[in-house]
């Protein structure tokens, strides 16, 4: 049984890891988290690199970001610009309150061999047997949902825009988002499917790697409530980052759900 | 002339029962820099547990434009914003005003009356907090006993955006 189990997980982990090693990480940095004034703006860049914060190897597709306001509605993403490396794009916070600023990303893909000739396919649960020829051979089907974040406050924090979609990981506040200091122990929950995620690893990574010699991961581990602490070193802009994985697809043929939730969160000095 | 005859018996009578003051001066350090800017500054009373007591004074650029007159850096008054700054709406009457020169800078206040108001016997401290555009940042506290039995000079002092804060506590 143990002997079975063992190497069950090493399968598994040899699955994971050559994609794990691979994996660059997605990122969004607003030009401020804290902004005030009678018209005021944020720039964000969005953009999928190795090191953190520098746009180095892939934009970020603004179609996919989605700007909540303090009010929980929709707010435009104004004067998207992709370049080679990364998005960039602004947000108008005329409302006072949180924003959150997300991209997810995911769905269904499948490879597939017709006639001995490798496919790929990316569609809906629903569209999976109607797109998929008859006679496919080596279906794979696998499932993923990844959320990139960052949160900007016009004046006093809210968290309207925060409720959790419960669909995937993602993040509520304990301690505010948008007011982090040296010195002060920072609490959030992480959630999946809207409940609390229990002993999922969570490291964070300050930016700036560029500059020294480790990437100074800090690991902690969520309780039974999801709940977890951070104690930031310095000041500077973070990536808080969760990954997962399960078999609760949205189509028996996917075996496995990868899932997958970042934060980029600004940590100010005392 | 009528009405300050008739106030001025009043303000004596009442004068020992209202008691005590808080004097406050902030000394804006002179500063050898190519590009000079008045800092912003906040000076506020704070509680053991770093709540605000009272929003003493908010000093910010008050130039007219489309961002607001100064006030799209006030979170730049970091320890301010988040102790409570960002809860005020500005201008705050009595409060908020334009930028300050170099100098000692004398503030004066009155228990019972704004912006000081009631402040119940206690353990606070005095923030003083400095922000410069294309300069620093600093904070300097100062702690200090509620009511004063007897009159108290306190002080302490910053070593970059802030010289000399002196706190004079007058039972």
């Amino acid at each position: 049984m143990m002997m079975r189990s063992l190497k069950w997980s090493a399968l598994a982990l040899a699955m994971t890891l050559p994609l794990a090693a691979h994996a660059h990480k997605m990122w969004m940095v607003p030009s401020a988290t804290n902004v005030s004034g009678a018209d005021p703006w944020v720039t964000v860049d969005a953009a999928v690199s190795n090191d953190l914060f520098y746009a180095d190897h892939m934009p970020v597709q603004t179609d996919r970001v989605v700007v909540t306001a303090p009010d929980g509605q929709t707010a435009n993403v104004e004067h998207a610009f992709t370049g080679q490396y990364r998005s960039v794009f602004d947000v108008h916070l005329t409302k006072p309150g949180t924003y959150k600023i997300a991209a997810v990303n995911g769905g269904l893909f499948a490879s597939y061999e017709v006639d001995g000739q490798k496919r790929r396919w990316r569609g809906e649960p629903a569209n999976f047997a109607k797109e998929i020829p008859v006679g496919a051979k080596n279906v794979d089907v696998s499932e993923s949902i990844s959320r990139v974040e960052t949160f900007v406050t016009n004046g006093k924090p809210s968290d309207a825009a925060l409720k959790p979609g419960g669909k995937g990981l993602e993040l509520v506040p304990v301690t505010a988002f948008t007011d982090l200091v040296t010195g002060e122990p920072a609490t959030f929950q992480l959630l999946l499917d809207g409940k609390p995620a229990a002993g999922l690893k969570v490291s964070a990574i300050a930016g700036e790697t560029r500059y020294r010699n480790a990437q100074e991961e800090i690991d902690v581990t969520t309780g039974k409530d999801g709940k977890f602490s951070l104690n930031w070193p310095h000041a500077g802009m973070y990536w808080v980052n969760a990954s997962t994985q399960d078999d609760k697809t949205s189509l028996k043929q996917a075996k496995q759900r990868r899932l997958s939730y970042s934060a980029t969160l600004e940590v100010l000095p005392q | 002339m009528r009405r300050l005859l008739f106030s001025m018996p009043a303000l004596l009578l009442a004068a020992p029962a209202v008691a005590a003051d808080l004097n406050v001066t902030v000394q804006i350090p002179q500063l050898d820099v190519a590009e000079y800017h008045r800092p912003y500054t906040a000076v506020w009373v704070e509680r053991e547990d770093h709540t605000v007591a009272a929003q003493l004074a908010v000093w910010y650029a008050q130039k007219e434009s489309k961002e607001g007159a100064g006030t799209k850096w006030l979170p730049e008054l970091r320890q301010w914003w988040r102790r409570g700054g960002r809860d005020l709406q500005m201008p705050v009457d009595g409060v908020s005003g334009a930028t300050r020169p170099a100098g000692d800078q004398k503030l004066n206040f009155h228990e019972g009356k704004a912006p000081l108001g009631q402040l119940p016997p206690g353990k606070y401290e005095l923030v003083v907090e400095a922000a410069r555009e294309v300069g620093g940042r600093e904070v300097v506290r100062v702690p200090f006993t509620w009511p004063a039995s007897a009159p108290q000079q306190l002080a302490a002092k910053g070593s970059s955006e802030l010289g000399a804060v002196k706190l004079d506590l007058a039972p």
